[in-house]
């Protein structure tokens, strides 16, 4: 078969894999943007035995590979309780890779979030006291866009992370753009030892990871007009 | 009756006593500057005047109104605390205005957070929130001229200078029409050629007849702008009278010893 016969056909393929990478991409961060704020909050706590709790779980999340999160949650529930949650297609293992990255984001974002909002000045919230605004003004009106400002670099940098790290998911056989790339190496539809359509799965994360560097260099712009 | 009683203020922080009972009471335009070396308790007794820390003993009472008490303090809502709050206007040290927010904004972002919430209650001055806005907006462009900045009323905070932020702040503590205008060392974290502006407009709020407690380490300034200096020294007033009375004749040891140090230093 020439590369212009292969290219089409790989190049479905490929579409399909990276499809299944938006996906988990953004599941995740729809799920640990909200998880990482509570984990934040948690971490934070003045109830001391919560934010140990807390933080010691955070350590464990951040000191582990998330590939070692990802084989554990998807065969721990089959392999020590007898009791296969996830289901063994394709959907199960999505739902298992789902659930290790959220949870694994949510730790990185609940630091980052701790971070922007302790790094608010107290100042900021005095000031809203002494001018008579209640908590829900103060925080909305006057510490949340500062918090944003703040965490808008260490954010993209996390989620342009993110985009990369989705193809971990590939260590339980999800169906993602660089097990379809690797399809075609071992041999799918008439096409074998090819290994160029892994190389070209590297074209998708530059192209993504490019689009979010210039929508994130908008929002920092956007919010370049003040200085805190 | 004073306009503002103080009696037997006292404040702990942790096993340190900050306020060891302050008694002080001032009248309707009268002008108190604090003076006292660092750590004497100056701005601790300030914040607790603008509900900032909450004082473990003591009363607070406005045209003879208790608006604090220690002892019934813990049934105090937050509600009534945020009213209480309202009659104490306060210029920080480091003039903590919102950087996101242009200047204009600044004075006018409480004012019509307050009105909206009056108009829903019904006890507004005003009949629709747009009015409230164009009265509340007026207003910031009256204080703004007073202040002399009504040229910078669409810049943020970090295009101006720190004598031009602080004169912000005070324009927009003085939106909202507070009884007892509070400065925190107002002048402190500026630059020797900017406080004098600063310091105008203070002089200016005094022949405009405003009730104001200054915590100050601007001798000259205490000495010229005030009715009465409080000198504080670890935790109690120390001294108190009338400016020149104390400056040229100081009873205590403290106060002799904390003037000469002071007036060396120039």
């Amino acid at each position: 078969m020439t590369f212009a016969e292969q290219f089409p056909i790989v190049f479905e393929a490929l579409n399909i894999g990276f499809l299944q990478t938006l996906k988990l991409f953004a599941v995740t961060l729809l799920g640990a943007i909200p998880l990482g704020l509570i984990i934040s909050f948690g971490s934070m706590s003045r109830f001391k035995p919560l934010s140990g709790v807390v933080k010691t779980f955070v350590w464990i999340i951040r000191g582990t590979p998330l590939m070692l999160q990802l084989l554990i949650i998807y065969y721990l529930p089959g392999i020590a309780f007898g009791n296969p949650i996830w289901g063994s297609g394709e959907a199960g293992r999505f739902v298992a890779s789902a659930v290790a990255f959220i949870i694994n984001y949510a730790c990185y974002f609940s630091e980052i979030y701790r971070g922007g909002i302790q790094g608010v000045p107290v100042g900021q919230q005095e000031a809203g006291q002494v001018l008579g605004m209640s908590k829900k003004q103060i925080f909305f009106k006057v510490t949340l866009l500062q918090m944003v400002k703040r965490i808008v670099p260490p954010m993209s940098n996390e989620i342009i992370t993110l985009v990369k790290d989705t193809s971990l998911a590939r260590i339980i056989a999800l169906q993602e753009v660089i097990w379809a790339g690797q399809a075609f190496l071992k041999g799918s539809q008439g096409i074998a030892g090819q290994l160029w359509p892994l190389f070209f799965t590297g074209v998708y994360y530059l192209a993504f990871s490019g689009i979010l560097t210039v929508l994130f260099n908008k929002v920092e712009k956007k919010l370049s007009y003040f200085k805190i | 009756m004073s306009l503002l009683e103080v009696k037997n203020i006292r404040k702990s922080f942790g096993k340190t006593e900050v306020l060891k009972g302050i008694d002080f009471s001032m009248e309707k335009g009268d002008v108190v500057a604090i003076i006292g070396s660092s750590g004497s308790g100056k701005t601790t007794l300030l914040r607790c005047l603008n509900f900032l820390e909450t004082p473990d003993v003591g009363t607070i009472s406005l045209n003879g109104k208790a608006i604090f008490d220690a002892e019934s303090h813990t049934k105090t809502s937050d509600e009534e605390i945020r009213q209480n709050r309202l009659h104490f206007g306060l210029v920080f040290q480091s003039f903590n205005l919102f950087p996101q927010y242009n200047v204009k904004r600044n004075l006018t972002l409480a004012a019509e957070l307050l009105e909206t919430e009056k108009i829903k209650k019904g006890t507004s001055q005003y009949k629709s929130k747009k009015e409230a806005v164009e009265a509340i907006s007026k207003n910031a462009d009256v204080l703004l001229s007073e202040v002399g900045l009504s040229e910078k009323a669409l810049a943020y905070p970090c295009e101006l200078s720190g004598g031009q932020q602080q004169r912000v702040a005070i324009a927009r503590a003085l939106a909202l029409e507070p009884d007892v205008l509070c400065f925190d060392e107002p002048t402190s974290a500026l630059d020797p050629e900017l406080t004098g502006e600063v310091l105008k407009v203070i002089r200016e709020l005094k022949n405009a007849g405003k009730t104001m407690i200054v915590v100050t380490h601007e001798m000259e300034f205490a000495k010229n702008v005030s009715d009465t200096i409080i000198y504080m020294a670890d935790g109690v007033i120390e001294e108190a009278g009338a400016p020149e009375e104390l400056f040229e004749n100081p009873k205590s040891d403290k106060l002799k010893a904390f003037l000469k140090s002071s007036f060396e230093k120039i």
